[in-house]
């Protein structure tokens, strides 16, 4: 069985800061890694290679500092590793994205494709099922857990908001995991060594890629969408604040509240 | 031309959601700036009757497609619908719940129809000169605001943040109508096949309901202290408990609960926040209630920026305090 599973190298939004001066994002010293979902997808498949034997690809899309997720990725146990890289793929919205990302894998073998539900710096859960449909594959989403892996098919638990289902889906297919799914192991001493000694991260440019790709649909110019403006939220007024004793402060909540005829 | 609002009204069980009246109440502000309609199109197996209801709350007509195909979710025949009616009734938005459904079909219908989609937004509206929608959305876990537009290609379409936008009163007199499509499945569309589907056991709250909410972060110690919480939720009608991540990361308390970018968005009418440090992910989810109180022991605590009123100490001493002075009131 060949896996895909696609990664996003994100910043670690629970360390991104606002410049309170400026209100820019600070990305200085903020590290990056493998985005959550993503990593629960890569862990899930080393397990199916682990118990029925498969064959690992990990796919990004990014500029070349990616590299260092896509080793992370090949030192937790991954066999190969692709770079989508392009100042050409540039500025791609979640479509021109899905379909850079989408005819990188046709070139590729794969039976399954595993890809994070959302990435936590866009949070759009969208790039797993455009590139199921520009593929024309079959999607599970929202896969908290893998039941079993059958030869032609998956069963799978998708999760939603008042109830799951469990379903069987034929290969080939995409699959987007939740981060819930499992722990993801870390990497190995001799998996780092492996990863920067014996393995390589294969770099797909547009020259590459060019074949299966039409140049319209790719970068900022293939993207049906733009942001026209982006800011950073002005927080609320500050209202009154107490340090006081906790007989003084149920007072004042007390008081508060029947001010405001909430009680 | 493309024109009018076409409203992806979900249904689960046959029960319109809240989040379509939701969109439905947004849509019909956004299609009088147009000078446009709203087309509710309800995708289901015995819903037919959910299209009145959908005009009761403010649209102007319906599409209804009614098959066994469609009766549990599946994205390849609702994608297959949903592109359907939007090629018939060519919209220029279409808008659906960022659902755990919603966020399933809309990225699977954009790109089929090659358009555009703005995933989660939590503000829409029409610029004045190029007629365009504006969508904002958090992005960054709420950290950055950004407003996004989809110039050329048609429909535009963006998935909305449920109990962000407002529904309309409901008025059973409205009428419009509505129209019954026939959609032709096929094979293709039976590669995913439900085995069992598996309802929650117990019924689920649902604290964007709640009127007045006490949320525990981090600071309550354990899981535990959730008693203590509700205690004081219980001293006012329509009271609730919920949480930030951490607790219900920890296993402390169901996901049901949870308040924030990644859980639920909330605007009750008062919002009690102990021991929660205020991360942005969780301003984002409950900026909006109409009064907030912090309980917090450390006073330089991002929850007091947000708060109308705040109070820097031990909510082990205060809680059991407040609790037994509003007893005392009742």
């Amino acid at each position: 069985m060949n896996i895909i599973v696609c990664i996003k190298q994100v910043p670690d939004t629970t360390e991104v800061k606002l410049d309170p001066v400026t209100g820019t994002l600070i990305r200085e010293g903020v590290p990056s890694i493998i985005n959550p979902d993503d990593k629960a997808g890569l862990e899930a498949a080393l397990r199916i290679k682990e118990q029925n034997g498969a064959r690992v690809t990990v796919v990004s899309m990014g500029p070349m500092q990616a590299d260092v997720a896509l080793r992370e990725a090949l030192a937790m146990g991954a066999d190969e590793a692709y770079l989508i890289s392009d100042r050409a793929f540039g500025g791609a919205d979640t479509w021109a994205t899905s379909y850079t990302i989408a005819a990188a894998i046709r070139t590729l073998d794969y039976d399954l494709i595993i890809a994070g539900r959302q990435a936590i710096d866009g949070d759009t859960a969208q790039v797993g099922p455009q590139i199921a449909q520009h593929l024309g594959l079959p999607q599970v989403s929202y896969v908290e857990a893998v039941e079993r892996v059958e030869a032609g098919s998956l069963v799978l638990r998708r999760q939603f908001e008042d109830r799951y289902h469990i379903v069987e889906v034929a290969t080939p297919c995409v699959i987007t995991v939740l981060s819930e799914l499992n722990k993801p192991r870390y990497m190995s001493v001799s998996g780092v060594m492996d990863a920067y000694r014996e393995k390589t991260v294969n770099v797909l440019t547009l020259a590459q890629l060019e074949s299966v790709i039409d140049k319209g649909n790719i970068g900022l110019g293939g993207s049906p969408t733009r942001v026209k403006q982006s800011f950073t939220k002005q927080p609320k007024a500050k209202g009154e604040k107490y340090e006081v004793d906790a007989d003084e402060a149920v007072r004042l909540i007390v008081e508060w509240l029947e001010a405001r005829h909430i009680i | 031309m493309s024109r009018n609002i076409l409203v992806f009204a979900e249904q689960r069980n046959g029960v319109l959601q809240k989040v379509a009246a939701e969109l439905i109440g947004k849509a019909s502000e956004l299609a009088q700036k147009l000078d446009e309609q709203v087309i509710a199109l309800i995708l289901g197996h015995g819903v037919e009757r959910l299209a009145q209801e959908a005009i009761e709350y403010g649209a102007d007509s319906a599409i209804v497609v009614d098959a066994p195909e469609l009766g549990e979710y599946l994205t390849a025949p609702y994608t297959r619908a949903a592109v359907e009616a939007i090629r018939r009734a060519e919209p220029g938005i279409v808008l659906y719940g960022a659902t755990s459904l919603g966020r399933d079909l809309a990225p699977r219908v954009s790109a089929t129809v090659k358009t555009g989609l703005t995933a989660d937004c939590t503000k829409l509206e029409i610029d004045e000169e190029s007629r365009l929608l504006l969508m904002t959305r958090p992005a960054f876990g709420g950290n950055i605001m950004a407003t996004i537009v989809c110039a050329e290609h048609r429909p535009q379409m963006a998935t909305v943040r449920p109990g962000v936008m407002q529904a309309l009163p409901r008025d059973a007199g409205r009428r419009g109508e509505v129209t019954r499509l026939d959609v032709a499945f096929c094979e293709e569309d039976n590669r995913v096949r439900i085995l069992e589907v598996v309802k929650g056991d117990r019924k689920d709250v649902d604290i964007t309901e709640a009127k007045v909410l006490v949320s525990g972060g981090r600071g309550i110690g354990g899981a535990e202290k959730f008693a203590l919480l509700k205690q004081l939720a219980e001293q006012f009608p329509g009271g609730e408990i919920s949480s930030s991540r951490a607790n219900v990361d920890a296993g402390f308390i169901g996901r049901e609960r949870q308040v924030g970018q990644t859980g639920k968005t909330v605007r009750p009418k008062l919002y009690i926040a102990c021991g929660i440090s205020g991360a942005i992910q969780h301003i984002a989810g409950m900026e909006d209630a109409d009064f907030i109180i912090a309980i917090n022991k450390d006073p330089g605590a991002p929850i007091f920026d947000v708060a109308d009123l705040g109070i820097v100490g031990d909510l082990n001493v205060v809680l059991p305090k407040l609790i037994a002075a509003l007893e005392r009131r009742a």
